[in-house]
């Protein structure tokens, strides 16, 4: 049994002697996050935090309570139980409470490099250092992270589960007279994070962007890089496939339905980074969400699961998130090359990019795009800007950088039957945000995709 | 050991470890949050953690190391890992790191409260939300939402230059919203804002709010949406209301006068900003009427406090008078860099996050109008208000707002219902072209402001009025 297993188990059975008959749930995770961040080519900021905290969910008379606190001594716990045990008494009725997890297996996770869990700051500076290096004397700014964690779940239906793993990512930028080019990635041991080859990639990209010229608004056929796939893959899990808001009709997707180019399949593989179960105790495993362009599931957790008739997919997060039930760890499957990418001269992230242009008659290369807001989630339609260099494509080739543009679109639509005009032959793991220990991880294939529309310039 | 101790003891390990300079937080947290759902409790929430962070200068490297036990082992051990990390960061680092000289401060401060948020029963917290969301469903709602939220955070710092200060701050808030499901589209209205307002008070402010009042209207003006006319396109004359002008001075002032940002350090993820530290104090930023306001200082606002988590006592400083630029907010280390003699706006989301540069409150001060003398001056344009999305880039000067709701101007009076309102612009542009400006300010919280990796979400609060722009392009849509 591990510690937080150990955790886990203690603290339930505090909770079951002080609210008998009551069905309660626990959660306790360790872990070790570290962050080094670099901007104008120095480290400037570099943190690191051990944490250890406690979840509890106890469901009792038809009144739910959801606790959580950091966790040192047993002290801590006793006054844990005490504070979910008092909230339980005087809590709003909860007629929409789905139950307990109910015993069942938890695949096992991935087995640890040690090498990345016993990582220091100096590995990471290395890292980063080697990124600037790369960078050829270019100005640079990013991070380099790693996180190493355990869980241990126990519920008073009799599901116990633990599970221990590590994660990494990267992001760069590299800068030169206005113009930033940009490299990312999330392998899943950091010896894998090749900082010199990052950088390297991100400095050409800054370079090709010199002297960029505004294109004018409109509908204009595009390639995506997969760093801007990303964004889309992202809202495809918090507003399309969650199952909360198809519950609620909020969001477009519909089960069954060829809703999505035949070239799509989007694939969640939270078992890749150890994320074996969720905060409800549940099982995760690979979920296809479409196959060949039909939508084949949804996330959910037992609460979403339960108005749906359905059962819970394992997408639980913690308690405190209304957001509802949705996947973190997203991959788009690419096409069949059975090459791997190489890099290449030039703006492009690597060879698989290359081979999406050959047929662009005229169109735009976009590497990222940023600061994307829903106006509609029903049609995912979403505003951004595209961000880190977007070029002019010209039969075939890349001509000349442009400004950076204002885009309207709705996702959904972009992706729909006959607008996938191709997918590269290889996928890039790509980090998500850092708001939580653990980041989400979106794998994805660069995009040829038949309109975009952007809607503004950079100057207005 | 005390909480005061925990920081000393911390700051003593990180210099005996190496370091020039050491703080330490330690702060105890509380956040209990209620969502209901179409008549029913969908979650109820009470999240408290403790712990301490340490920050260390070794040589030019900063170092941070954050952990929940305050033992005294523990605490030590923190003040050296913060020093080692530092260690690291001098592989990659610059030979200079500074801060401007700050006078060591003891204090104390609280913010007021008159009702203790975590002292009222959850049963009357749950009555009110499931309440309001009924009323909306009765009034046309598909899908009625409202939360309730509360904070309390007690803080400690400790510097080894002297710092000894401790703060209690308490938060709320509430919101209510109603989804209308049409046809391939949802529309939205909410109270008293998009996400909820937001004060640093206690739960009287919550009661002050009053979502049942708001629910009906709420509820029917969603349904009500579906059938309008869609908000026209084109350049017009748009009056703003205040909660969406609230958000126009956070994202298209707020962040781009954070000095973080102006010197690059946010460059890979926030963004940079448009201003120039050589304009400081002669760029056009705005109209005349544009008067903006660094403020932290003010009673009751999500973004006051009386020391920053540098130890800066809480000060009222002008960002942009008369529409030009003269103030940023900074951090004791970003001021060093910048050549600038003041600091006052670091804060840090909990014991484990690094202080870093955010926004106080940060707004305008009274306009010579009111909202009826603009609408009543406009021949012909759109009001919106409400925000409902938003996006800028990373300069912070190209942005696009949608709002909930959006009414025609004719002959100065509010006409038709518009929905699926959206407007866009670049920063100084629109700001220079504001020529009316409302006197009735209300102080609007923004709890959920994003930045820093690690990420870290802020609380500010954004003093604000209905004002009027010219030749704005609204209507973009997909």
């Amino acid at each position: 049994m591990t510690a937080e297993l150990d955790l886990a188990v203690s603290a339930l059975d505090k909770a079951a002697a002080a609210v008998p008959g009551a069905e309660i749930s626990v959660t306790a995770g360790h872990h070790h996050a570290a962050l080094t961040r670099f901007a104008r080519s120095v480290i400037h900021q570099n943190v690191a935090e051990d944490v250890t905290t406690v979840d509890l969910r106890i469901h009792h008379a038809g009144r739910t309570a959801a606790t959580s606190a950091t966790v040192v001594d047993v002290s801590d716990l006793d006054r844990l139980v005490k504070s979910a045990t008092e909230a339980v008494r005087v809590a709003p009725a909860d007629p929409g409470w789905p139950g307990l997890a109910l015993p069942s297996a938890v695949p096992p996770a991935p087995a640890l490099d040690v090498g990345s869990i016993e990582s220091t700051p100096a590995d990471r500076a290395e890292i980063v250092g080697a990124f600037v290096a790369g960078a050829g004397g270019l100005e640079t700014a990013g991070y380099c992270r790693s996180t190493h964690w355990s869980t241990g779940f126990a519920n008073s239906a009799g599901q116990q589960a633990s599970a221990e793993a590590f994660e990494c990512g990267f992001s760069g930028i590299a800068r030169h007279h206005g113009a930033d080019g940009v490299a990312r990635h999330a392998p899943l041991t950091l010896a894998e994070l090749d900082g010199e080859a990052l950088g390297g990639r991100a400095a050409a990209k800054a370079l090709a962007s010199i002297d960029a010229v505004e294109l004018p608004p409109g509908r204009y056929e595009v390639v995506l890089e997969p760093t801007a796939v990303a964004d889309i893959v992202e809202a495809l899990a918090a507003a399309g496939f969650n199952g909360k808001l198809v519950n609620e009709q909020r969001s477009f997707v519909r089960i069954g339905d060829d809703q999505f180019d035949a070239s799509v399949t989007l694939v969640d593989e939270p078992l890749l980074v150890g994320q074996a179960f969720d905060s409800e105790g549940t099982p995760r495993q690979r979920l296809v969400l479409v196959d060949g362009g039909t939508t084949s599931a949804v996330t959910h957790d037992r609460r979403s699961a339960a108005e749906a008739g359905a059962v819970s997919t394992g997408h639980a997060l913690d308690a405190r998130f209304v957001f509802g039930p949705y996947a973190q760890h997203l991959s788009l499957a690419p096409a069949r090359s059975g090459e791997p990418p190489t890099e290449v001269d030039g703006p492009l992230a690597d060879s698989s990019v290359a081979g999406l242009l050959a047929d662009v008659r005229r169109g735009v290369l976009v590497t990222e795009f940023w600061y994307t807001r829903m106006l509609d989630p029903r049609a995912l339609t979403i505003t951004g800007l595209t961000r880190n260099g977007v070029w002019l494509i010209e039969d075939g080739v890349v001509t000349r950088p442009l400004r950076n543009f204002r885009f309207t679109q709705s996702y959904a639509q972009a992706l729909m039957p006959g607008n996938v005009l191709g997918v590269a032959g290889a996928a890039t793991a790509i980090p998500g945000d850092t708001y939580t220990a653990t980041s989400p991880r979106w794998t994805c294939p660069a995009l040829r995709l038949a309109s975009w529309n952007f809607t503004g310039g950079a100057s207005g | 050991l005390s909480e005061f101790e925990a920081a000393e003891r911390a700051v003593q390990a990180a210099l005996d470890a190496g370091a020039s300079y050491a703080d330490a937080r330690v702060m105890h947290r509380r956040h209990a949050s209620m969502a209901a759902r179409n008549g029913e409790i969908e979650s109820v929430s009470d999240v408290a953690d403790s712990g301490i962070g340490v920050r260390a200068l070794v040589g030019s490297g900063w170092g941070f190391f954050a952990t929940p036990d305050l033992t005294d082992a523990s605490v030590r051990r923190a003040g050296e890992r913060s020093a080692e990390i530092a260690a690291a960061s001098a592989q990659v680092a610059s030979g200079v790191s500074a801060l401007i000289p700050g006078e060591p401060v003891t204090g104390s401060w609280e913010s007021a409260c008159a009702t203790d948020p975590f002292a009222v029963a959850l049963s009357d917290k749950g009555d009110r939300l499931v309440g309001a969301t009924r009323t909306m469903l009765e009034h046309g709602a598909d899908l009625a939402e409202a939360s309730s939220v509360a904070w309390e955070t007690r803080k400690w710092l400790v510097s080894s230059e002297g710092h000894r200060i401790d703060q209690v701050v308490r938060e709320c808030g509430a919101g209510i919203s109603a989804t209308a499901i049409g046809d391939g589209e949802t529309q939205v209205r909410s109270y008293p804002a998009a996400r909820g307002q937001y004060a640093t008070r206690g739960w009287e402010f919550v009661d002050e709010l009053d979502l049942q009042a708001h629910a009906a209207r709420v509820g029917s003006e969603a349904r009500e949406l579906l059938s309008a006319p869609v908000c026209p396109t084109g350049e017009t004359t748009l009056i703003l209301g205040a909660e969406q002008l609230a958000l126009q001075i956070h994202e298209s002032v707020g962040h781009a006068i954070e000095l973080d940002r102006i010197l690059g350090w946010e460059a890979a993820y926030a963004g940079t900003s448009w201003l120039d530290l050589a304009q400081l104090g002669s760029l056009k930023y705005g109209s005349e009427l544009m008067n903006i306001t660094i403020d932290p200082t003010i009673p009751g606002a999500l973004g006051s406090f009386g020391y920053d988590d540098e130890g800066t006592p809480a000060a009222c400083r002008d960002a942009v008078r008369n529409g030009v630029w003269v103030g940023v907010l900074a951090g004791r280390d970003s001021a060093a860099v910048a050549g600038l003699d003041y600091a006052g706006s670091v804060r840090a989301d909990g014991w484990a996050r690094l202080p870093m540069v955010r926004m106080t409150n940060v707004g305008l001060e009274p306009g010579p109008h009111t909202f009826d003398e603009i609408v009543a001056e406009t021949d012909e344009g759109i009001y919106m208000e409400t925000n409902r999305s938003w996006s800028i880039d990373d300069r912070r000067l190209n942005f696009q707002f949608g709002t909930e709701v959006a009414y025609e101007v004719k002959h100065g009076q509010l006409g038709r219902l518009l929905r699926n309102p959206t407007y866009t612009g670049i920063g100084p542009q629109f700001w220079s072209s504001m020529d009316m400006l409302s006197s009735e300010i209300v102080v609007w919280g923004t709890p959920n402001c994003g930045k820093g990796q690690p990420g870290q979400v802020g609380h500010t609060g954004h003093p604000s009025a209905p004002a009027r722009f010219r030749n704005v392009r609204v209507g973009v849509r997909a």
